[in-house]
C-alpha cells in the first residue's frame, strides 16, 4: 500500500463506527497502540549534514532500515540522533521519498553508487517513480552490458591455459584466438591467403582471354586453362577441408559448433566442388552444376573469421532486424499500390509496357528507389502524376528506417571499440595490482625478519607501521604457525624448489598471462609448496587469482599496506637503516604512482650497499623481478 | 471507366496533395477551427483551500492542538490543495478493502462527511467528522450514523435507503467469503433490522427510533467506546 494511504487509515477505522449499529456480531477488541507517543522530530546526521523529519514521515515505510528499528543500531547517545556515514547528496533523495512517496533517480549520479545506496537503506529500486524509471532502467541497461563485456572479454581472450588441458583444448583455443600461439597465427593467415587466392580465381576464370590458335570467339580464362584453375580450386578446397575438419574435431560441443553460421558458411564453401566431383558429365545436371559454381562465392564469407568489422555489420543487421522488416513491409505495400494504380492509369494506351500489375512492380521498384532506368515509362498524364508521386515516396519510406540502422551500428561500433579499450587498460591494471600485491608479501616478510631479529621487540621501524599492519601480519603469522608452514615468496620458492618454473619465468613471453599461466603451472616437482603458495595468495588477497576481478581492487582498497621499496623510494626520500619501506602507508598515492614506469626507479631504489641479510637480497631480486614483468606488459 | 476516370482520379488526388501543403503554411484555415480546445487544457489549477485557524479548530473540535497539526501534516502531505474530491476519496477508500469493491459505500461515507454538500471535503470537514467519531459523546456519534445512513438527508431511514446502505456494504467484502454471501442477505439483514428498529411499523425510522432502540442494545453501546484510541 503507498504511504498516503497509512495517513489515512485512522481515519477508515473511524469511519467503521458507521456499522455498529448494523452489526450481527460484537466487535472484536482493538489493538493495543504501544508507542502512544505523540509526533517528534527526528535528527538524522549524514557524514555532518543534519536533517530533522517527523518520526511519522519515516514510519511510513516500516520495511526500510528509517522506518523499522534497525535504525536504533545508528543512534548516537551523546548526540541524540542518529549518524550514518554515507553520501549527503544521496541521502537528500532517500529522505524525499520518505516525504513525498515517491523515489527520483537523480540523473548525475552514477547508477551504481545510486543502487548502492538504495541497498544500504533498504529500499528497492523498483518504486522508483515513472517519472525516472526509464533513465534509471536505460542507465542500469548500459552499465550492465558494459561490465558483461568486460568480464566475457576477459574470460574469452587471454584467458590463461588450465595446466592439464588435453591436445584438443589446445586446438580449439589455437583457432579461436590465433595470436595465442605462433602456429595458429601462421595458420590463420594461411588461410586467409587461401580464402583470398580462391575469391579471386573464381572471379578471373570468367574474364574473356585471347582465344587458342585456330578459333576466333574469345574464351573465358576458365576455359582456356582449365587444368591450372582446376589445381588452384582443388587445393584451396584442400585446405577448407582440413581446417572444417580439424575445428570440427577441436570444437568442444560438436553440436553447437555445427549450427553455428561460420561452420554453415564453411560447409556451403566446400561442397559444391565435391558435388561436382560425383557428379557425372551429364548433360541435364550440368545445368544445376552451373548453379552449384555460384556457392563458391560463398567462400568470401569465410573472411569474416578474420575481420572483425565484418562481424560487427553482421550484428548489426541481425540486430536491426526489427527496422529491416519494417522496411520491407512497408515497400512492398506502396510497391503494389503503385503499381496497381500504374497499371490501370496505362492501360489504354497503344503499345505500353505496362501489360500487367506485376510487370509493374518492376517499374514501381525502379521509381521508388529513384534508379530510373528508363525502360518502362508511363506516357498518359495521369501515368506520369501517380509516377512522380511514386518516386517522392519512394525516398521518404526508404529514408525513415536508415538512422535507426545506423545509430545501432555507430553503437555497437563503439562498444565495439571500448571493449579494446577496456582490455588494453585491464593490463595495466592487473600489472599494477600484482605488484601491490607483492609489496604485501614483501611486507610480510620484512615483517618476519624484524621479528626475528629483533626479538627484543624495539625496532626503529616498528612504530612507523599503523595498527592495521600490525594486526594483519599477526594474522598471517597465526596462520603460519597453525599449518607449520612458512610464507616466502616466489624467488625464494623457485630457489628452493628447483624446478623449471624459473625457467618459465625467465623466458620472454608475449604476455603476461602466459607468466601467470606459468606460475600456476609450477606444480611439478613441489606439490606441497605449490598448496602453500596457493595459501600464502589466498592470504594475501581475500580472492582468487583470477584476473578481472573487481573484488581485487578492492580489497587492495582497504588494505593500507605498504608498496615495494623501489616505487616508494621514489617517492619520499627518508628510508630505514636497513632499507625498508618505512613511509607513511599511503595506498592511494600508491596507485597513482605506479602507473608512471616503474622502470625508472629501480636503479635508485636498488639498495647500493650490500645487506647481509639474505631477506634483503630476496626483496631487491624480487623488486628486479618485479620491474621485468612490468616493462614486459606495459608493452 | 477508362482513362477519363483515371485522369479525374489523378487530379483529385493532386487537389487535395495542394490544399495539404496549403493547410501546412496557414493559408487555407482548418475547418475545424471550432473545435479549438487548448485552451480547456489548462486547468484551472487555482483551487485551493486553506483551513481555519488552529484556534478555531480546537474550539470546534475535541482534539488537542498537537493532534490537530499532526492530522492537518498528513491531510497536507496527500491533498496538497487542501481539498478531497470524490474520486479521491473513492481511492483512497477502496485501498483499505482490495477484495471487495468499496466505491459505492465510499460515496455514502464521502456525502457524510462532506458536510455543505459542495462535493469537496475540506480540512475543517475532515476533522469535525473525525473529533465526533473519534472523541464524541454516544448520542452524537448515533447521530453521525444515523446521517450517514440517510442518504437524502430529510430525516428518515427507508427500507430503500437502508438497503442500499446494506448493499454497499456487502460489496465491500468481495466474492471471496465463508460461508459465500447469498444475493438475499443484504435484504435480509435490512428486514431484521428494520423490524428491531421501526417501533411503529410506520416502514421508516427516524432518529428518535434510531438513538432510542441503540441505546438499549448493549453490544452496540459497548461497542462505540472500541474506536476511541485510533488517534
Amino acid at each position: 500500500m503507498a504511504a498516503g494511504v497509512a495517513t489515512w487509515l485512522p481515519f477508515a477505522r473511524a469511519a467503521a463506527v458507521g456499522w455498529l449499529p448494523l452489526a450481527k456480531k460484537t466487535m472484536p477488541k482493538p489493538p493495543v497502540d504501544k508507542s502512544s507517543k505523540s509526533d517528534e522530530i527526528l535528527y538524522v546526521n549524514v557524514s555532518g549534514v543534519r536533517f530533522q523529519t517527523w518520526k511519522n514521515t519515516l514510519d511510513r515505510y516500516p520495511e526500510t532500515l528509517l522506518g523499522s528499528s534497525e535504525k536504533e543500531f545508528f543512534y548516537n547517545e551523546e548526540t541524540q540522533e542518529f549518524f550514518f556515514d554515507r553520501d549527503p547528496e544521496m541521502f537528500r533523495h532517500i529522505l524525499n521519498f520518505y516525504r513525498t512517496g515517491k523515489l527520483h533517480y537523480p540523473r548525475n549520479e552514477c547508477i551504481q553508487a545510486f543502487d548502492e545506496e538504495l541497498a544500504f537503506y533498504g529500499i528497492v529500486p523498483e518504486i522508483i517513480g515513472d517519472c525516472c524509471m526509464e533513465e534509471y532502467r536505460d542507465r542500469k541497461k548500459e552499465n550492465q552490458e558494459r561490465l558483461a563485456e568486460d568480464t566475457e572479454a576477459n574470460e574469452a581472450m587471454d584467458a590463461p591455459l588450465p595446466p592439464h588441458s588435453t591436445s584438443r583444448e589446445r586446438l580449439w583455443r589455437a583457432f579461436e584466438n590465433p595470436h595465442t600461439s605462433t602456429m595458429a597465427l601462421v595458420f590463420y593467415y594461411v588461410t586467409g591467403f587461401f580464402i583470398a587466392v580462391s575469391v579471386i580465381a573464381n572471379v578471373v576464370e570468367t574474364v574473356p582471354c585471347r582465344p587458342p590458335k585456330g578459333s576466333v570467339k574469345d574464351l573465358p580464362c576458365g576455359e582456356k586453362y582449365q587444368l591450372a584453375f582446376f589445381c588452384m580450386d582443388t587445393a584451396c578446397v584442400l585446405i577448407f577441408t582440413f581446417e572444417y575438419l580439424m575445428r570440427l574435431f577441436a570444437a568442444p560441443s560438436r553440436c553447437k559448433f555445427m549450427r553455428s553460421v561460420m561452420s554453415v558458411i564453411d560447409v556451403v564453401a566446400i561442397m559444391p566442388y565435391y558435388i561436382g566431383l560425383v557428379m557425372p558429365e551429364n548433360e541435364d545436371v550440368s545445368g544445376a552444376f552451373v548453379t552449384l559454381r555460384v556457392f563458391r562465392v560463398f567462400r568470401i564469407f569465410k573472411f569474416s573469421r578474420h575481420s572483425q568489422g565484418l562481424r560487427i555489420l553482421g550484428y548489426t543487421l541481425k540486430s536491426c532486424a526489427s527496422e529491416l522488416g519494417f522496411l520491407l513491409f512497408s515497400l512492398t505495400m506502396a510497391i503494389i499500390i503503385f503499381a496497381t494504380v500504374m497499371f490501370y492509369a496505362e492501360k489504354g494506351t497503344k503499345g505500353s509496357t505496362f501489360t500487367s500489375i506485376p510487370a509493374s512492380f518492376w517499374y514501381t521498384i525502379v521509381t521508388m528507389t529513384t534508379l530510373g532506368y528508363g525502360d518502362m515509362v508511363p506516357n498518359t498524364i495521369a501515368g506520369k502524376i501517380f509516377g512522380s508521386i511514386c518516386s517522392l515516396s519512394g525516398v521518404l519510406v526508404i529514408a525513415l528506417p536508415v538512422p535507426v540502422i545506423v545509430s545501432n551500428f555507430s553503437r555497437i561500433y563503439h562498444q565495439n571499440q571500448r571493449a579494446d579499450k577496456m582490455r588494453a587498460q585491464q593490463k595495466v591494471r592487473m600489472a599494477r595490482i600484482r605488484m601491490a600485491k607483492k609489496g604485501t608479501v614483501n611486507a610480510f616478510l620484512q615483517y618476519k625478519e624484524d621479528r626475528d631479529r629483533h626479538s627484543d621487540n624495539t625496532t626503529l621501524c616498528v612504530k612507523n607501521r599503523s595498527a592495521f599492519e600490525h594486526q594483519h601480519n599477526h594474522l598471517l603469522h597465526c596462520l603460519e604457525k597453525t599449518t607449520n608452514h612458512e610464507f616466502t615468496n616466489e624467488i625464494n620458492y623457485s630457489e628452493l624448489c628447483m624446478t623449471e618454473s624459473v625457467g618459465y619465468r625467465t623466458s620472454r613471453s608475449t604476455s603476461l598471462s602466459s607468466q601467470q599461466g606459468a606460475q600456476n603451472n609450477s606444480t611439478g616437482c613441489c606439490p606441497r609448496r605449490a598448496r602453500r603458495r596457493a595459501a600464502m595468495r589466498l592470504a594475501n588477497s581475500t580472492v582468487s587469482v583470477s584476473r578481472g576481478s573487481i573484488q581485487e581492487l578492492d580489497t587492495l582498497h582497504i588494505k593500507s599496506t605498504s608498496i615495494p621499496p623501489q616505487t616508494r623510494s621514489s617517492l619520499n626520500a627518508q628510508m630505514c637503516d636497513l632499507k625498508l619501506n618505512c613511509g607513511e602507508p599511503d595506498f592511494s598515492a600508491a596507485i597513482i604512482s605506479i602507473p608512471t614506469p616503474p622502470a625508472n626507479s629501480p636503479d635508485e631504489s636498488l639498495p647500493p650497499s650490500p645487506a647481509p641479510v639474505p631477506g634483503i637480497l630476496r626483496n631487491t631480486r624480487a623488486t628486479a623481478y618485479t620491474h621485468d614483468n612490468v616493462k614486459i606488459s606495459s608493452l | 471507366m477508362g482513362i477519363q476516370g483515371m485522369e479525374l482520379f489523378a487530379i483529385g488526388v493532386v487537389i487535395i496533395l495542394f490544399m495539404a501543403v496549403l493547410k501546412q503554411f496557414g493559408i487555407l484555415e482548418p475547418m475545424s477551427s471550432f473545435e479549438d480546445n487548448s485552451d480547456s487544457d489548462l486547468e484551472l489549477s487555482t483551487v485551493r483551500h486553506q483551513p481555519e485557524g488552529l484556534d478555531q479548530l480546537q474550539a470546534q473540535t475535541k482534539f488537542t492542538r498537537k493532534e490537530l497539526q499532526s492530522l492537518y501534516r498528513g491531510f497536507k502531505n496527500e491533498c496538497p490543495s487542501g481539498l478531497v474530491d470524490e474520486e479521491t476519496f473513492k481511492t483512497i477508500y477502496s485501498q483499505f478493502f482490495p477484495q471487495g469493491d468499496a466505491t459505492t459505500y465510499a460515496h455514502f461515507l464521502f456525502n457524510a462527511f462532506d458536510i455543505d454538500r459542495n462535493g469537496s471535503i475540506r480540512f475543517e470537514d475532515f476533522v469535525i467528522g473525525l473529533s465526533v467519531l473519534l472523541r464524541g459523546s454516544v448520542t452524537e456519534k448515533l447521530n453521525w450514523a444515523f446521517n450517514l445512513y440517510d442518504i437524502n438527508k430529510d430525516g428518515y431511514i427507508t427500507k430503500e435507503e437502508m438497503l442500499a446502505i446494506m448493499k454497499s456494504i456487502y460489496d465491500m467484502m468481495g466474492r471471496y467469503t465463508y460461508p459465500c454471501v447469498r444475493d438475499e442477505a443484504p435484504s435480509e439483514h435490512v428486514e431484521k433490522f428494520f423490524q428491531k428498529m421501526d417501533k411503529n411499523r410506520d416502514g421508516v425510522v427516524t432518529i428518535e427510533e434510531f438513538i432510542e432502540t441503540c441505546q438499549k442494545d448493549e453490544n452496540i453501546m459497548n461497542s462505540m467506546q472500541l474506536f476511541e484510541n485510533v488517534i
